[in-house]
């Protein structure tokens, strides 16, 4: 036994006894226990298995920068790869594994690719996938593909859960003045000074527990302050959010928040959500997120046994671990004594191994009253043992290099190589950082923009200086708001009583070592210098390159030497290199949180239209227009989806045929400057539109391509109700907006969306007059003479519903639009539909209206898709040049002239008992490929002509391909065939029927 | 994410907005030549700095804005109605 629970000692409650699975076997922790903790005090050291060789690898640290001891945890749906051992907080029941291993973490086939490691190096993929010189042999896609199967099985982390993930999750926002991230004696006391000057404050601690590192400190002093200052933020209303990380930071004070609300429950609550993602606007924020301990590079620095000095100390004096029983600490920096001293007086035997050639006397003075010997000008060279630490082979100072320098037996080795600011954060909001040669680390600069750096995170090294910081932020915060706060100095960046030495790694003439840079990745001190070599000397292209700091822990620990290594590479000073960009988030965020409760049926907005149970309750099958659902079809006794609509298209071309219309958008369009506004808005003419007339109008974009089409009725002198398409309803509305507030303020109109006011229902076929004569109160109004084509009536239905209804027509019947209420709407369609059966009318879907209007060349937002100029899509008649609308110029320019633009067409297929598929691409017989000549937007079965047919675009027209045939080439599908191009005017070219 | 300041409706996230476009482009009447056409509607300078920019208050009060927005920062300088009848009944008000 190396690793141990102490009997005393630590904050974890040892009269709560926790039982967790690891590795399928039981263990037992205590509450107040992170996974990492309990498997230490359990002496489970070996835990992972790395990302490319498969070595053996153990807990490295304490916290988020974890790259070693990642896990999964949870079993089926709720299996989570890639979980931090050491942020997880233990509960009872909780089942964990080791990932990347098979079988086990212990006994793991996958480690005999590290005996291959030096052909798997940096830039491995690129190289490799390039062929095998000097055949290039395995070069191609198909090679490749068979690669990609063993490397996925062998490179990578855990595996995700394939089932749908059981749990919900929430978004939730708020605000605040001030938002304090981090609950150490920096942030601590920020808060503080923030709520007593009155100001709302929100702290947010990813830790389960308040306190930062008053947590890791073995004195009750710094216990007696923590909940002093914990009670004072109490007293003064701050709002506590802990196990809540500050994972990004953007513009205007907004912060993304993830909150892991159920994460330490055996059982998930049916009434919580898993995780919450918040979204936080605060006036001020205070980043008091602390700093991380770095490692050094040395050989085999990854052993399980190996981590940073900071990190045993947590489990010394946070959990009651003692780590190890003989410790070999080696460091740049006085960081470590204090932990060493906690260490031996837990009675294990500690040695420091000092880099620096010298120290104060009192420094060494006081490890040795501790029982601690330390060696100085001494550097670790070499672990020692593969799957535990038995021995660290060490350097020795040689000038400016190192030499070998013996070994010393060992359990356990802490590395220090100094201490990086946490300023990710800062970084995010485009604050920049400046390498201070003084601590060896990178420290933020000032930032304008109401973001307060505080504690380790501004560099400042000492508890009590801190506490200053962060009353000095807090201060700082009051300020923003123009309120008076107590002047104080800030402590300076530092605080250690003799300068570090920067030390990344440790090279000795003639020893080769596996020094390890990011862990977590595998990424090694001669993958750096390899990237070096072939060129990769931004930060960027190494980061991109060897993956170094890709890995979720993204670099926590290992960015700083590879810079450091690379500067050397290069001949140059760490700030000349510069560090890459942190970007959000600081630690995973899962997708769920980012789905919040937008998943499944929720994913997007659902539109039923005000007859949706009553086109049910008649048989409709339904389908998804946009955010609509319409009907479908209506099958009757079994019928097939082809069935059901050629039975509603052909009623309704014999008798009548009912249909819900009511996605088409609807715009009132009301005021003095109405005619005028519509009169530029429209190609065709509005200005002589008189009041009971509806015209069919079209409307393009600037540059003079189809926005949209549909009808505008004219109600009275100054109102008007507008239709558009169901596509582009939402669209065109802001285009009214904008052109009348934007660019023509001076017209005196305005546009009121009134969609989801009106229902509507299409009345198409020749029996169409007499059903709705039967259904109005007054028959006489639906005469000819008194509703001709395109007319408009304002009426009221049998039972005084009151209605509007036009004489226009999509399906190229005789038809009518009746619109009404949208309350009155299943009562319209009862109306309608008892004055339709006895006419053996029917009930038609989008299927059937497909098919009616492909028959007739009618376009749709199939064919209008943002390409179409209104000459392409065969309705150039519409265009009047007698007045001038937007889109009039840029419609004439010369690209919109060409005489083989794509143009309308119908097609047919050559052999009339073929069909083909929508989609397919036109071609010439002799070619086909590349874009062709063309292309099918739609394909029905025509009843009214017996066979296939379909609507598209050709170049040129049908004119320019009569006679010839083409091919509808679906070469994936598997359905080229061959086709004649003719008028999209398929049934009833003279519209003798709608007229009629 | 934003904050954008609207006139009518107070400082709102930037996702109840929609970006509509370069607000300094004067467009010019609708039977002008190609060559102003084509200018107004394809010809977009590409600032690094201080834009004035046109914004919808899609699920607010739907107002079409001009804002004085930072392209590098993000700052928002200033904020009025599009409309300009609209802009001068706010300072007239203020």
């Amino acid at each position: 036994m190396s690793a141990r629970r102490l009997s005393t000692g630590g904050r974890v409650d040892r009269s709560q006894t926790l039982s967790f699975k690891w590795e399928g076997r039981d263990y037992s922790g205590y509450a107040g226990d992170t996974l990492a903790s309990a498997l230490m005090a359990n002496n489970q050291r070996l835990v992972g298995r790395s990302f490319k060789y498969h070595r053996p690898r153990g807990i490295m640290s304490a916290g988020v920068e974890e790259s070693g001891a990642i896990v999964s945890i949870g079993e089926g749906a709720r299996h989570e790869p890639n979980v931090r051992a050491t942020t997880q907080q233990l509960f009872d029941g909780l089942v964990a594994r080791g990932q990347n291993a098979w079988p086990s973490v212990g006994f793991d086939m996958g480690a005999v690719t590290g005996l291959f490691s030096r052909f798997f190096a940096a830039g491995f993929y690129y190289k490799t996938f390039m062929g095998i010189p000097p055949f290039e042999w395995g070069s191609g896609t198909g090679i490749w593909m068979q690669y990609e199967k063993l490397i996925r099985k062998a490179a990578g982390m855990g595996d995700a859960p394939s089932a749908p993930d059981p749990d919900s999750y929430e978004h939730a926002h708020d605000h605040c003045d001030v938002l304090v991230v981090g609950s150490g004696p920096a942030g601590l006391n920020a808060a503080v000074s923030a709520a007593r000057a009155g100001l709302d404050v929100i702290l947010v601690e990813q830790d389960f527990e308040l306190g930062g590192d008053f947590l890791n400190q073995p004195d009750a002093e710094a216990e007696i302050k923590r909940t002093n200052l914990i009670a004072l933020i109490k007293a003064v209303n701050v709002r506590i959010m802990t196990r809540t990380t500050a994972f990004g930071l953007y513009e205007y004070g907004v912060a993304g928040l993830l909150e892991q609300v159920t994460d330490h429950m055996a059982s998930g609550s049916e009434h919580l959500p898993r995780q919450r993602f918040w979204t936080v606007r605060a006036k001020s924020t205070v980043l008091a997120t602390g700093a991380l301990e770095r490692s050094i590079a040395f050989g085999n620095n990854d052993r399980p046994g190996v981590m940073t000095v900071a990190a045993a100390g947590v489990y010394l004096n946070r959990y009651g671990v003692l780590a190890g029983e003989k410790i070999a600490i080696a460091t740049n920096n006085d960081s470590v004594y204090q932990t060493a001293g906690d260490l031996s007086r837990a009675d294990a035997t500690v040695s420091i191994f000092d880099a620096r050639k010298e120290v104060s006397h009192a420094l060494g003075e006081a490890a040795e009253r501790d029982g601690i010997t330390v060696q100085l000008a001494m550097a670790p060279m070499n672990v020692l043992g593969s799957k535990t630490v038995s021995g660290l082979s060490l350097a020795i100072a040689n000038g400016d290099d190192w030499k070998a320098g013996g070994t010393r037996s060992c359990d356990l080795v802490l590395v220090s190589g100094g201490w990086s600011p946490v300023a990710s954060l800062l970084s995010h909001r485009g604050g920049k950082l400046s390498w201070d040669s003084e601590n060896a680390c990178f420290v933020p600069n000032t930032f304008s923009d109401r973001i307060h750096m505080a504690g380790s995170a501004a560099g400042v090294w000492n508890l009590d200086d801190c506490e200053v910081s962060g009353m000095v932020a807090g201060a700082a915060a009051v300020k923003d708001f123009g309120k008076s706060a107590p002047s104080m100095s800030a402590p300076m960046v530092g605080g250690w009583e003799n300068p570090i030495r920067p030390l990344y790694e440790i090279k000795v003439a003639g020893e080769k070592l596996k020094s390890f840079v990011d862990p977590q990745h595998d990424v090694t001190a001669a993958d750096v210098r390899l990237a070096h070599r072939e060129g990769f000397v931004s930060v960027e292209h190494l980061k991109r390159y060897t993956t170094l700091g890709m890995a979720n822990d993204q670099g926590k620990m290992g960015n700083i030497i590879g810079l450091a290594l690379m500067a050397e590479a290069l001949g140059k000073e760490i700030p000349e290199v510069g560090t890459t960009t942190f970007r959000p988030p600081y630690t995973p965020v899962s997708i769920g949180a980012l789905c919040g409760r937008n998943s499944g049926s929720h994913f997007r907005p659902l539109r039923r239209t005000p007859m949706h149970d009553w086109n049910l309750d008649h048989g409709a099958t339904m389908t998804d227009a946009g955010l609509w659902q319409r009907p479908w079809y209506f099958a009757r006794d079994g019928e097939t989806i082809t069935e059901a609509y050629i039975r509603e298209a052909t009623t309704t071309r014999s008798a009548v045929g009912l249909c819900d219309v009511t996605s088409l958008g609807k715009i009132a369009v009301q005021g003095p400057d109405a005619t005028e506004f519509l009169n530029r808005v429209y190609t065709n003419p509005f200005a002589k539109l008189p009041i009971g007339k509806a015209r069919y109008g079209i409307m393009l974009r600037d540059d003079g391509l189809v926005m949209d089409d549909g009808t505008t009725w004219r109600l009275s002198e100054t109102e008007y109700f507008m239709t558009t398409t169901t596509a582009h309803a939402g669209k065109v509305m802001v285009w009214l907006e904008e052109l009348l507030q934007v660019r023509w303020p001076d017209l005196k109109v305005h546009v009121t969306s009134v969609s989801d006011q009106w229902a509507g229902c299409a009345v198409a076929g020749p029996k169409s007059r007499a059903c709705l004569a039967a259904c109005v109160e007054d028959p006489a109004v639906m005469e000819n003479d008194v509703l001709p084509f395109m007319g408009v009536i304002e009426t009221t239905l049998k039972g005084g519903t009151p209605c509007r209804i036009a004489r226009i027509s999509f399906s190229g019947e005789m038809a009518f639009e009746v619109y009404v209420p949208s309350d009155y709407a299943p009562a319209m369609m009862q109306i309608l539909w008892d004055e339709a059966q006895p006419l053996q009318g029917c009930l038609y879907g989008t299927e059937a209206l497909g098919t009616l209007r492909i028959e007739k060349g009618h376009v749709t937002g199939a064919e209008l898709d943002g390409r179409v100029n209104i000459d392409d899509a065969g309705l150039g008649k519409m265009a009047s040049d007698k007045k001038s609308y937007v889109g009039d110029t840029l419609r004439k320019r010369p690209e919109m002239l060409r005489e083989d633009r794509p143009r309308l067409v119908g097609i047919f297929p050559k052999d009339r008992q073929q069909t083909f598929n929508g989609g397919a691409l036109l071609c010439k017989a002799d070619t086909v490929s590349g874009f062709g000549e063309g292309w099918i937007t739609g394909v029905t079965h025509s009843p009214e002509l017996g066979h296939w047919i379909g609507i598209g675009f050709v170049s040129g027209g049908h004119e320019a391909w009569a006679g010839q045939t083409l091919v509808a080439a679906d070469p994936l599908r598997k359905g080229n065939v061959d086709v004649e191009v003719v008028s999209p005017h398929m049934v009833d070219p003279g519209g003798e029927r709608m007229h009629g | 994410m934003i904050r954008i300041p609207c006139p009518f409706c107070g400082e709102r996230d930037h996702s109840e907005f929609s970006y509509g476009g370069d607000a300094t482009i004067e467009y010019p009447a609708l039977d002008a030549s190609i060559a102003n056409w084509h200018d107004a509607v394809f010809q977009r300078q590409n600032i690094c700095g201080m834009q004035f920019e046109t914004w919808q208050h899609l699920n607010g009060c739907r107002m079409w804005l001009v804002v004085e927005r930072d392209t590098m920062s993000h700052e928002i300088r200033s904020v009025r109605p599009a409309h300009t009848g609209m802009a001068k009944a706010l300072e007239d008000e203020t």
